[in-house]
């Protein structure tokens, strides 16, 4: 493990790619720098980073996986027009609207800088001002001649973000990739309060892979582990001026515990009483709908799998300036490390009946 | 290969009809594998034994269609979709039903074209009342394009090369390989049902248990007029699918394909297609994950009973396919992967 | 009466162990074994003989509704549907919340407060609240808890002698067939395998991981469906109509039925004179989308009770195809025991 802490390894996470299903580079970061609080990390075939921390005691052990999504949004080369313009398409769900004028990464043969851009608005009918900017007229400019970009860059390049992580006042932070990179510091966090306590449960924590695409990661890794327990750690949506109190959770008052038909009542009810009995704040998240988060494929996979899920409060999410607390972090992270300390044998055969 | 496309793409099959497009191919491939069978849904599962790695190739076999849902006191039928079937290019059309009925294609009188969707249209078999529609067509029952392949120097037209062309492929190259000697495990699966959401290749994936995966399938261009961009064009190779909705391709398997079919000097393109997916969504998801990747071949007009493509492509794709059979595949898909 | 009991119990999606006890009480005295599992399902299995083939029925629990998502500070409670739920049909019901049935009704700003362009505009999700009669937000939170389901509290009736109207016919009809089918006074020579199933209404949930673990040799959905001839609605698009019989499906959004039980399931009817129409419609989808596909597949097919109005507060069936699923149902048993699997 570096010793970097858990601002300064946010920005390291945030500033590598990790694009849905080119997460190696990101993948290898982490791996690198949370050494030291596992036992044995591998690959699967989808590239799924899966670290193990043994448990003590006599076998068996009950096995829980926590799993953060490693990926990010970004774009993608679709075509390398005559005068060197690439033409893209999205990896995961972006507002288009936030792409003109943004800074990004192409990884090309080398990395290059550029800029999306499209059609001036001096240029552009009154009508077209009105109207937001469709995929098919954007464009990132790297500068080069079409013969340049050719040699370059070739269809399938992946694209990020460009922006630096930025440090805001008190305990907030903003940058690329925070949905969900956030979510992978949990896990970090959590490994680092468990160094100092006595844990029966094998604790598989995985960084999962394309999630943005459809949750794909999660629903092979889960397959492969068959754990006793899932807990999905993932971003969710953070109060913010236009985003009312009844569909944000607070920033800062802890990680949202979600209910609802993917978590089984008795993980959830758990999860609160430790946050109950050891004060650590934390927020219910009622989750009607069971799409949009690893939680989703892991609790059908096999013959079912008892499913939680732990969410970070995130502004703007999806964009380049999502902003997290990293108190809200660290106590994710802290809590997870509580529950995992308490899990035995009778608790998770209780799980197995509804 | 023109008589055998030809022969394939003028089969009946749309999506849960496969039963005479299975039959035909059954027939080609039998002599060139070791075993073939069905399963529960009707998948055909070609077998190749060996020592090797196993790897399964699906191309799939359904084509899009017409589902009967409703006939009239008059003997009209009114239907819905099977896939994607646009009211447009339905229009005017023939449609045939696995008894061999044909039928035509029509439209209520509409104020405006653009309110054309398939519950304003109804098939029309010239029946003269209920009773005597029912006794050719019955609720239910499922209709496919009907028309003939034609041959224009390098390029073919013909309904359904969506996918029969990748079926094609995939009969041919285990015609190549039979009197070859090879390491790896083949498992040729035409699939049943992609059209209507890649069923068939998700089951079969399950119980092949493939250590590595391929799709052949057909992919869009972008080189007619006013075209969306992308950057596939006829007659420029078979492509090596990128994206498409349901998949990214691993990058090492993207990268072993290009390795190959450089090292062999084949003509390939690199594919992103923005809408549309095919059988290697379901195979890279398959109990623990497959690593899997996709050729295409470019085609024009896809889901419509006038589909192009280049012969060239095609016999292009069984080259690459055969190259890649061929070649030395690791363990669990992993050997390479791992390198 | 178990349709009534049913119909009027608690069992949005993901809160189904009210629908669960009821018919674990009613079933359990004829199964060898019933158990619930991780999701909720329930599952009883009457057991055939050693290395006879596995049937499958299946009918789920879960029945469309809201969960309390936030609690506003004058005590009114804000929604989200769970499940495909029309928001048109919401404003200006009454609902019970909870599993302690907290009464309140969904209210929305009053017609004469609005513009007249307003009232063409129909009430969206965030334009309504429930109202429980609480002073505050402090008295509603000891009443209500976030992620509190709630139901509508629409009671059964008999309308006239034929018909009969109550919330949730889709699907506790299917779940009160299969209970009569699995407390039947027979015993089968195949395994049984009958599964209440959790979560349908959001993505077929509870039957993807039932049937991966029961590995049918072959399923039926007993479902409720779409009727819609009614005024309005052009004959081609009806779907089904009450008082022809149950429905069965060659295709939905997510299955294309197996052939072979179609053509089983219509020679049971016309030997048997039992009446039955084919499913117009081929949209929706139903717990066979999930199981069909589970491992290397299984052939489904889905028989459905017609039913005008689902996924609304009162849906209405007819009696008389209620039994005569019933009766398909048993027939497509015997036919089983008879003949064996139609494959």
């Amino acid at each position: 493990m570096k010793t970097t802490g858990l601002a300064g390894f946010l920005k390291d996470a945030i500033s590598a790619p990790g694009v849905s299903g080119y997460e190696e580079k990101v993948v290898a970061a982490v791996k690198e720098e949370m050494s030291g609080l596992y036992d044995e990390a591998r690959t699967d075939a989808l590239g799924n980073l899966i670290m193990l921390k043994r448990g003590i005691g006599r076998a068996p052990h009950p096995r829980i996986m926590l799993a953060a999504h490693i990926d990010e949004i970004g774009l993608m080369v679709t075509k390398i027009e005559d005068q060197g313009c690439l033409r893209v398409t999205q990896v995961g769900g972006i507002d288009k609207r936030i792409l003109p004028g943004l800074e990004v990464i192409v990884y090309g043969k080398k990395e290059l800088p550029g800029v999306v851009g499209a059609k001036p608005p001096h240029v552009q009918d009154p009508d077209e001002q009105k109207k937001a900017v469709k995929w098919e007229d954007l464009y990132v400019d790297i500068g080069l001649t079409g013969e340049e970009a050719q040699e370059l860059v070739n269809i399938g390049d992946i694209i990020t973000f460009a922006q630096s992580p930025i440090q805001l006042q008190g305990r907030f932070m903003a940058g690329k990739s925070m949905d969900n990179r956030t979510g992978v510091m949990v896990l970090f966090e959590c490994l680092k309060f468990l160094r100092a306590m006595r844990h029966h449960a094998d604790v598989y924590c995985v960084a999962t892979v394309q999630e943005e695409v459809g949750l794909r990661g999660a629903t092979t890794v889960t397959y492969g582990i068959v754990p006793d327990i899932g807990i999905a750690i993932d971003v969710g949506f953070g109060e913010q001026p236009s985003v009312p109190e009844h569909q944000g959770m607070s920033m800062d008052k802890g990680p949202g515990i979600a209910i609802g038909p993917v978590v089984h009542p008795k993980i959830f009810g758990r999860l609160k009483a430790i946050a109950k009995e050891l004060e650590i704040t934390v927020q219910t998240v009622p989750s009607p709908n069971p799409y949009g988060t690893d939680a989703c494929s892991i609790q059908i996979t096999r013959g079912g799998i008892p499913t939680a899920l732990v969410s970070i409060p995130l502004r703007y999410m999806h964009t380049s300036v999502e902003t997290v607390c990293l108190a809200d972090i660290e106590r994710a992270g802290r809590l997870l490390a509580e529950f995992i300390v308490r899990l035995d044998k009778k608790f998770v055969e209780e799980l197995k009946c509804f | 290969m023109k008589d055998l496309l030809k022969k394939l793409a003028e089969t009946f099959g749309p999506a849960g009809n496969e039963a005479q497009i299975r039959d035909v191919i059954r027939e080609k491939v039998k002599g060139f594998v070791d075993e073939v069978e069905t399963d529960a849904m009707g998948n055909l599962i070609a077998i190749r034994k060996g020592h090797g790695p196993r790897v399964m190739v699906a191309a799939h076999m359904d084509e899009i269609g017409v589902i009967v849902t409703h006939i009239d006191e008059k003997g009209f039928l009114r239907f819905s979709n099977i896939g994607g079937v646009s009211p447009f290019v339905l229009l005017g059309q023939k449609v045939i039903f696995a008894n061999g009925t044909v039928g035509s294609c029509g439209m209520e009188n509409l104020s405006e074209m653009k309110d054309l969707k398939l519950n304003k249209m109804f098939i029309d078999i010239g029946a003269t009342d209920r009773d005597s529609a029912s006794k050719k067509v019955s609720i239910g029952d499922i209709g496919g394009l009907y028309g003939e392949a034609h041959f224009i120097g390098d390029k073919v037209i013909a309904k359904s090369l969506d996918n029969r062309s990748g079926c094609a492929v995939l009969i041919k190259t285990l015609e190549n390989l039979a009197e070859r000697d090879i390491h790896n495990q083949i498992y040729a699966v035409f699939t049943v049902q992609e059209e209507v959401g890649l069923r068939g290749a998700k089951i079969a994936a399950y119980r092949v248990n493939p250590d590595i995966g391929f799709a052949v399938d057909v992919t869009r261009t972008g080189d007619t007029p006013e075209s969306p961009a992308m950057a596939v064009k006829l007659g420029g190779g078979p492509t090596i699918k990128v994206k498409d909705s349901v998949v990214l391709t691993h990058p090492l398997v993207r990268q072993f394909m290009i390795d190959i079919a450089e090292k062999k000097d084949i003509p390939y393109q690199l594919e992103v297609l923005e809408r549309g997916g095919t059988d290697t969504g379901p195979i890279h998801l398959t109990r623990e994950g497959v690593p899997s990747g996709a050729i295409s071949i470019p085609a024009r007009y896809i889901h419509t009973p006038s589909e192009m493509a280049d012969l060239n492509d095609i016999e292009n794709a069984v080259k690459f396919l055969v190259a890649i059979l061929e070649s030395e595949l690791g363990d669990r898909g992993t050997g390479y992967l791992t390198h | 009466m178990l349709l009534k009991t049913l119909t009027e119990a608690f069992g949005i999606p993901g809160q189904e162990q009210e629908i669960a006890n009821i018919l674990k009480e009613w079933i359990s005295g004829n199964c060898d074994k019933v158990e619930t599992d991780v999701l909720g399902n329930l599952i009883a299995i009457q057991s055939g003989k050693e290395g006879s083939p596995k049937v499958m029925l299946c009918a789920h629990m879960d029945e469309v509704g809201l969960m309390i998502t936030f609690i506003e500070k004058s005590g009114a409670l804000r929604f989200k549907p769970v499940g495909g739920i029309d928001p048109r049909v919401l404003v200006s019901k009454s609902v019970y919340i909870g599993r302690g049935r907290i009464p309140g009704v969904i209210g929305a700003k009053p017609i004469h407060l609005q513009k007249r362009e307003e009232a063409d505009v129909p009430f969206g999700i965030d334009d309504l609240f429930i109202d429980i009669g609480a002073k505050d937000k402090e008295e509603a939170e000891r009443l209500v808890e976030l992620g509190d389901g709630v139901i509508f509290t629409t009671t059964y009736e008999d309308l006239g002698t034929k018909r009969a109207k109550a919330k949730a016919f889709d699907d506790r009809a299917g779940c009160a067939i299969l209970a009569r089918l699995l407390t039947m006074d027979k015993k089968w020579s195949f395994t049984l395998q009958g599964v209440f199933s959790a979560q349908e209404e959001i993505d077929a949930r509870g039957a993807q991981v039932a049937s991966y673990r029961l590995e049918p040799d072959i399923a039926i959905v007993l479902e409720s469906t779409t009727a819609s001839d009614v005024p309005g609605s052009k004959k081609h698009l009806y779907s089904t109509m009450l008082g022809e019989g149950p429905a069965l499906s060659h295709s939905d959004n997510r299955l294309l039925a197996d052939p072979r039980i179609l053509e089983r399931l219509k020679e049971v009817a016309e030997k048997k004179n039992i009446p039955y129409q084919m499913r117009g419609l081929v949209g929706g989808y139903t717990d066979t989308s999930r199981i069909h596909l589970v491992r290397e597949g299984v052939p489904c097919g889905a028989v459905s009770v017609p039913t005008r109005y689902i996924h609304s507060p009162a849906s209405i069936i007819d009696k008389d195809d209620f039994e005569n699923t019933f009766k398909l149902m048993v027939g497509f048993l015997d036919s089983i025991e008879e003949r064996g699997l139609p494959f």
